[in-house]
């Protein structure tokens, strides 16, 4: 079942084209992920999809349902979520203040604040934060934070998680423990769109790779397909 | 009655230009919102002013004078508030809010030391008072003095900026101040220089402005409001913008006036407000 | 609810503020009316100051709109002063304000930063430009007159203003609306990304902290009796506010009010006594604090009070 298409997907930036009738599909369950040089246009594409840009042209739709042209927040309620790439967390708030935050406004429903603090907790513990949820956001070290970014998007309780370069800055690792997450995080049942640059997370956890340039979609496949691709092969190693 | 409107556009919208380039500079390279800049602008014309009546020096000596003056206490004021609060805060964003308030402070202490001095009266003094016809249309000399070196000045300063080395410094400064601090530029200096030249211009308007109008102390706020407009209306960060726009301004609101001289600055007010709402980043911003 | 929480959990806190409010209303019983006047003074500034931290506060979006919804609630006094009765005119004079902040928020809570700032000062100031045009070209009667009230009627009113607005801000601050305004002031787009309508929240409280300013304006409008637009929207109230919440501290909730009334105390004892300082004074303070008082006065005592031990309470 398709979670997330994009039909025909254009976004202008004055005369400069960011995507160009991009298409794309993610079914339900999937890993999938988003590769290409950068300035490709994937952080664009998430902002269509999360909603915090306008689409100049084209369609996306969520389980079905048209969703640009919604507020960031409806298609939040809608039950997509993400991470961002510059970390965006409530720097002055807690661990724990920042992923009660989420459980309380993310979904469309009548939650008390105990039952919000309750699923914080289990989240924090899900990613590994628990012993941290004092400190504030700002003072945790980056593959700290990044997990955060994680927990707090979880408790908006989406269908589908999407990941801007959540292993960007991490240490070998502390990106296999990424990785470790990714993977429970989909055994959820939550599908996962993500952007990396990590090129052996996405190989080894997506089930199929999408990748851009200058924005266009270029290839599409398998990871042993798009490694193996010419033209992919050209964008990152060649000119 | 046309070239009447045009030049009386010109002869504000020169001094318009001049101010704007000033806060341009301030807030394009510094991210200084100067809330304090007609206070130095009040200062120039006030010295003047004190000059002229005391010491019968003429203004448009006093453009030296107080120009280069107000120029070292721009640089002072910088380099030790601004540049303290710029090291201590934590994000640029913080940054502005609290350059943006120490410049109230400052609008304050500035303004009351020149109530204190000159106290709340209006002045003016008359200088080349002698009436001048210009294609047709009659103005006093003065004017038409006030235009052509606020003209020459924003001609000489573009050129300063376009094709000196100090001039191409402080450009690469507002455009990327990380490259171009690797680049070698001292940017303590150079912020503090453009906070300086920013208090130059408003050196160079203060005189310009005491040969046409009357002054009085609390006439500062009213000229930075207008330089605001006239850097959001050219483009934040533009100076080229800032000389576009203080004329364009200038034109406006002599067309304005021509109509109903009382409702020239809430055009103004308007259209910024209008710009704002539609097309933030001006004429001429990125 | 959590209100009866606080009750049962602080009582003597909550008796403690009674018995301080019971004692501040009989104040016109037992003093001369120069210290109820004085009083009313403070408690405008008090008011004008914690309802402007209702929003800037926790959004760092600093209005200078102030100005203009004190203005508006001064010019209903006039213009409803002589056919309602006065707690009528004070709540027209929010209402008026909460509509006014409405249709401000709604063109103007896209802007950021710098252009928020400078907008909110535009608009209070086109009101303020705009209505003199407008009475000295169209009408040609520059100023009204306003209903005179008695100085204990306006100091009551006052009272309960300030009462009902410490009440909102606290209510607000507690609640999950305060939250999110703090999500929004924090990290604003990924805010907007967990769920939080940023554009209802920001609009709805600036309009709240409008119709407090509103209010007090319309009461205060019947203590000066004499308005025109350059009293009614003077910038100085724009201004002042954010002086005072900075000066005593925008991150505990009583920096405003402390803040607001030394600077109201100062304000009067500078202006009879050295009326051609007080502008170098504020200047100075204000800069002194942004140089070295970063979270205000109030910072600087709760670091005394807690000497070193412990963690701050940032939401108490």
């Amino acid at each position: 079942m398709l979670i997330l298409e994009g039909r025909k997907v254009t976004k202008y930036f004055g005369g400069l084209a960011a995507l160009n009738q991009v298409d794309f599909e993610i079914n339900q369950g999937e890993v999938v992920g988003l590769i290409g040089p950068n300035g490709a246009g994937k952080t664009t594409l998430f902002n269509l999809v999360s909603g915090f840009l306008p689409i100049t042209s084209g369609e996306i739709r969520y389980k079905g349902k048209k969703i640009n042209g919604l507020n960031p927040h409806q298609i939040c309620w809608n039950g997509v979520a993400r991470t961002f790439q510059s970390i965006k967390l409530f720097g002055g708030m807690t661990v724990f203040e920042n992923v009660v935050s989420a459980s309380l406004f993310g979904s469309k429903r009548a939650i008390s604040l105990l039952e919000a603090e309750r699923e914080a907790m289990e989240l924090l513990e899900f990613v590994g934060l628990s012993l941290v949820k004092k400190s504030l956001a700002k003072d945790l070290p980056i593959a700290f934070q990044k997990r955060l970014e994680v927990a707090r998007a979880l408790a908006t309780r989406p269908d589908l998680l999407m990941f801007d370069e959540v292993m960007a800055g991490l240490n070998p690792v502390e990106v296999s423990q990424a990785m470790e997450l990714v993977i429970k995080i989909r055994n959820k049942g939550i599908t996962i769109f993500m952007i990396e640059h990590v090129m052996k997370a996405i190989m080894e956890v997506c089930d199929r790779i999408i990748v851009l340039h200058h924005g266009s979609k270029i290839a599409e496949g398998r990871p042993e397909e798009v490694a193996n691709s010419p033209k992919v092969i050209e964008v990152y190693l060649g000119k | 009655m046309f070239e009447g409107i045009v030049i009386a556009g010109l002869i504000m919208g020169g001094i318009y230009s001049l101010i704007a380039v000033g806060l341009s500079l301030q807030y394009g390279v510094g991210r200084v919102l100067n809330i304090s800049h007609g206070e130095f602008i009040m200062l120039g014309a006030f010295a003047t002013w004190s000059l002229y009546t005391l010491l019968g020096v003429s203004p448009l000596l006093s453009l030296i004078i107080c120009g280069p003056f107000l120029f070292f206490l721009g640089f002072l004021i910088h380099r030790t508030l601004f540049q303290y609060l710029r090291d201590k805060s934590e994000s640029i964003g913080a940054f502005a809010d609290s350059s943006l308030l120490a410049s109230f402070g400052l609008l304050f202490i500035i303004q009351n030391i020149a109530l204190l001095i000159w106290k709340a009266d209006l002045r003016g003094y008359s200088y080349l008072n002698s009436p001048v016809s210009i294609l047709g249309a009659i103005f006093t000399a003065n004017r038409i003095v006030a235009l052509f070196f606020a003209v020459s000045i924003s001609l000489v300063f573009y050129l300063f900026l376009t094709y000196t080395r100090i001039g191409k410094a402080i450009r690469a400064s507002a455009e990327d101040p990380i490259t171009a601090q690797v680049m070698g530029v001292n940017i303590h200096r150079m912020l503090a220089i453009c906070f300086g030249l920013g208090a130059l211009m408003a050196g160079f308007a203060g005189p310009l402005i005491s040969m046409m109008y009357e002054i009085q102390p609390t006439m500062g706020i009213e000229y930075t409001i207008i330089a605001i407009i006239v850097v959001v209306l050219g483009g934040l960060g533009s100076i080229t913008g800032s000389l576009i726009g203080g004329f364009s301004l200038g034109l406006i609101g002599s067309i304005v006036t021509y109509f109903n001289p009382g409702l020239s600055l809430i055009a103004y007010y308007v259209i910024f407000i209008l710009l704002l709402l539609i097309r933030p980043t001006g004429i001429l911003g990125k | 609810m959590k209100c009866l929480n606080v009750i049962t959990k602080r009582p003597f806190t909550v008796v403690g503020i009674l018995l301080i409010l019971i004692l501040l209303a009989l104040l016109p019983l037992y003093t001369k009316p120069y210290p109820v006047i004085s009083l009313t003074n403070i408690l405008m500034y008090i008011i004008l100051t914690v309802s402007w931290v209702i929003f800037s506060g926790p959004t760092h979006y600093i209005s200078l709109a102030s100005a203009a919804f004190f203005g508006v609630g001064i010019y209903t006094s006039a213009l409803l002063g002589k056919t309602l009765p006065l707690p009528a005119v004070v709540i027209s004079g929010g209402l008026a304000s909460f509509l006014l902040a409405i249709l401000i928020g709604l063109l103007t809570l896209r802007l950021r930063g710098m252009y928020f700032i400078i907008f909110t000062f535009s608009v209070s100031e086109l009101i303020r430009h705009f209505l003199l045009w407008w009475e000295t070209n169209m009408t040609g009667t520059v100023g009204r007159w306003v209903v005179m009230v008695s100085h204990t009627t306006v100091y009551h009113i006052i009272l309960t203003i300030f009462v009902v607005t410490m009440l909102i801000a606290y209510i607000i601050r507690r609640s999950r609306f305060g939250l999110a305004l703090r999500c929004i002031g924090e990290q604003e787009e990924a805010a907007i990304h967990i769920g939080i309508n940023a554009t209802m929240v920001k609009t709805l409280t600036f309009a709240i902290s409008a119709t407090f300013m509103g209010a007090v304006g319309a009461i205060m409008a019947t203590r000066w009796t004499y308005i025109d637009p350059r009293i009614a929207f003077d910038p100085h109230i724009s201004f002042m506010p954010v002086l005072m919440a900075i000066f005593g501290g925008t991150l505990h909730p009583y920096g405003p009010v402390l803040g607001a009334a030394i600077f109201a105390y100062l304000e009067e004892i500078l202006t009879t006594k050295f009326p051609y300082y007080y502008m170098l004074l504020f200047g100075t303070i204000l800069i002194v604090v942004i140089l070295f008082l970063p979270q205000g006065l109030f910072g600087l005592i709760q670091k005394w009070w807690k000497g070193g031990s412990g963690q701050e309470n940032a939401n108490p």
